[in-house]
């Protein structure tokens, strides 16, 4: 569905422009930088022709929210109020009268225009450094009028990469398992949404079982784990076409799945007689290989971006603690030596830290560590939160936390959380239903 | 998946909190606690079905363990007895863990606790044929409760006729 829809013409209109507005992205932001959204200006008549279609009064009003929407959540800008800019959108978006967007302490201004053209949205913006009054980016781009929302997802990570210098995340999606009912029969579904929480969708009934979905870093594959019939397996979804199966053929438990980062193989736990070890399954040729062979419980296993390393969870020391190895099995390393418990290894797309989630005197963190081990820094703690992932920038963690029942049972939930690489920004993601188990998709786009 | 270090203070704390209590208000709820654990494991009735008479349906198992208590092994070769005298019976042992723990550990752990019943009734003559380990990790609870009792109910295993 993704990557096919959009028939997306991205056109960039050459600019020669030099950034005077730079933001520190690897420090706490406790000073977001004020940008100004300006309504995307429109004309009457393709305004009428997008309300037509997309039974939405304004298209371009909808699309700078969107905008303004993900400059705000990501922590690092502040999006001013509209009720203050004093230039029409449309004029704003000929030549800014820089003067008045500086009245209103605006550092950035976005502005733009959108026009229905041929059945299809075309969608122009620039980006303006106000205190210096020039352009520092210009695009246009083109696509079918139903991948509006997709359109404001790419604007904010334009924008975030030309102020950032790093790629966005915004045109992403999440995939998560949607919970509903008692804490002792809970129903479970997959469910997969936009990256801020719109256009959730289920992709299972709750027949069975559904944990720990994963994406496939490079297409529209997810690797998760059913019961279904009773036997819990790791399956292999394609939500383009809603064809699933299952991978290898194990007499017993397969869990906790991931991809490589080439997206070629599924790396997995199965579990016999007791212990779980480390498989890995080629999806080309079909070709199972042992990575782990130890009597203790080796699970969650997560490939460094190279591919060359594996980190997972162990506990051959007698409780669960974070080892690395190289991806053949050898050189097994033991790298968490903290107070506490470790699990849920994950390598960051950047390849510098592996978030975990830690247990130690009875609460819960997230946290990272640098792949020697050194360097641990809890992000946030909790009475139950676990299963980080990462944004495709490496910037951002999404988890899931869980409450504390009362003494009758009661008050059980389960949510979404995301928060900043850099303890900061810690938010609720906003779902239909409890939910857990997030995974965080590549970019879509780019 | 706490230390059971950690977790016998806390079970201590719980204690000494009820005993305390227990002098003010009622005493009978104080040694109900205090006789269904020991160390962290469950000892109590509560949640327990029977797959015959005097055949208890599960066991359980201390906080990260998958040891069998005194306790387990009898209920085991209760069951194990009657698996032989009821030799068309096949069963699934449903392997658990309590809430504290993630989830992917969690469901190795289940398969650990499930696979020490079956060991321990293949001891006792029953065929490995008759039996299946289906682990569930944290996913069914029986007890929805966030306290370390309703933990130790949760962590077992629990033989389950499967025809």
């Amino acid at each position: 569905m993704i990557r096919k829809i959009i028939t997306l013409f991205l056109i960039i209109i050459p600019i020669n422009s030099y950034a005077l507005i730079e933001i520190d992205i690897t420090r706490g932001n406790l000073d977001p930088l004020p940008v100004a959204v300006s309504p995307l200006s429109i004309d009457e008549k393709s305004r009428k022709s997008f309300e037509k279609a997309l039974e939405k009064k304004n298209i371009g009003e909808e699309i700078s929210s969107i905008v303004e929407n993900n400059l705000r959540t990501s922590g690092l800008f502040n999006p001013l109020s509209k009720e203050a800019f004093l230039q029409a959108p449309d004029i704003a978006n000929l030549k800014p009268r820089f003067e008045d967007w500086n009245l209103i302490k605006a550092q950035a201004l976005i502005t733009g225009k959108v026009n229905y053209v041929d059945d299809k949205l075309r969608v122009e913006f620039r980006l303006w450094d106000v205190l210096a009054a020039k352009e520092m980016m210009a695009l246009a781009f083109t696509t079918v009028p139903s991948n509006w929302r997709r359109v404001g997802h790419i604007i904010s990570d334009k924008v975030y990469e030309r102020l950032t210098g790093e790629k966005g995340y915004f045109d992403t999606r999440i995939i998560y398992v949607a919970e509903e009912g008692l804490k002792t029969q809970r129903i479970k579904k997959l469910a997969i949404m936009d990256q801020d929480g719109f256009n959730n969708k289920f992709l299972t009934l709750g027949n069975e079982l559904v944990l720990t979905p994963r994406f496939n870093p490079t297409s529209q594959m997810v690797t998760y784990l059913s019961y279904f019939k009773n036997m819990p397996r790791v399956y292999l979804l394609d939500i383009e076409t809603g064809t699933q199966e299952v991978v290898g053929d194990f007499p017993g438990m397969t869990f906790a799945p991931r991809f490589s980062p080439d997206g070629k193989k599924i790396i997995m736990s199965f579990a016999k007689d007791g212990k779980s070890d480390i498989y890995t399954m080629d999806l080309v040729n079909r070709i199972v290989e042992r990575i782990t062979n130890h009597p203790s419980i080796d699970t969650s296993p997560s490939y460094s971006p190279d591919g060359k390393y594996i980190t997972f969870n162990s506990d051959r020391s007698g409780y669960q603690q974070i080892y690395i190895m190289k991806s053949d099995g050898s050189d097994v390393k033991r790298i968490s030596f903290g107070n506490g418990l470790y699990g849920t290894p994950v390598w960051s797309p950047r390849g510098d830290l592996i978030a975990f989630t830690k247990l130690h005197k009875g609460k819960f963190y997230i946290g990272v560590m640098r792949t020697d081990g050194k360097g641990e820094r809890l992000l946030t703690e909790n009475y139950y939160q676990e299963a980080p992932s990462w944004s495709p920038n490496g910037r951002v963690l999404i988890f899931y936390r869980e409450t504390k029942t009362n003494d009758k049972g009661e008050g059980f939930t389960a949510k979404l959380w995301s928060i900043d690489l850099t303890g900061y920004n810690e938010r609720q993601i906003k779902t239909p239903t409890d939910a857990s188990d997030p995974s965080w998709s590549s970019l879509l786009s780019n | 998946m706490i230390l059971s270090k950690i977790f016998k203070n806390i079970l201590i704390v719980l204690t000494a909190s009820l005993v305390l209590s227990a002098c003010a208000t009622k005493k009978e709820i104080a040694t109900d606690i205090e006789g269904s654990m020991q160390g962290d494991v469950y000892t109590g009735t509560d949640t327990v079905e029977y797959l015959a008479e005097g055949v208890p349906d599960r066991v359980f198992f201390a906080t990260n363990e998958s040891i069998l208590t005194t306790a387990s092994r009898e209920t085991l070769r209760a069951q194990a007895a009657w698996m032989r005298k009821n030799s068309s019976i096949n069963v699934v042992l449903e392997g658990h863990a309590d809430e504290r723990g993630t989830r992917e550990y969690n469901l190795a752990l289940g398969e650990r606790r499930a696979n020490a019943a079956k060991d321990y009734l293949m001891t006792y003559g029953i065929s490995s044929d008759r039996i299946t380990v289906l682990s569930y990790g944290k996913e069914r609870p029986v007890d929805s409760g966030s306290n370390p009792l309703s933990w130790s109910k949760n962590r077992r295993s629990v033989t389950v006729k499967a025809n």
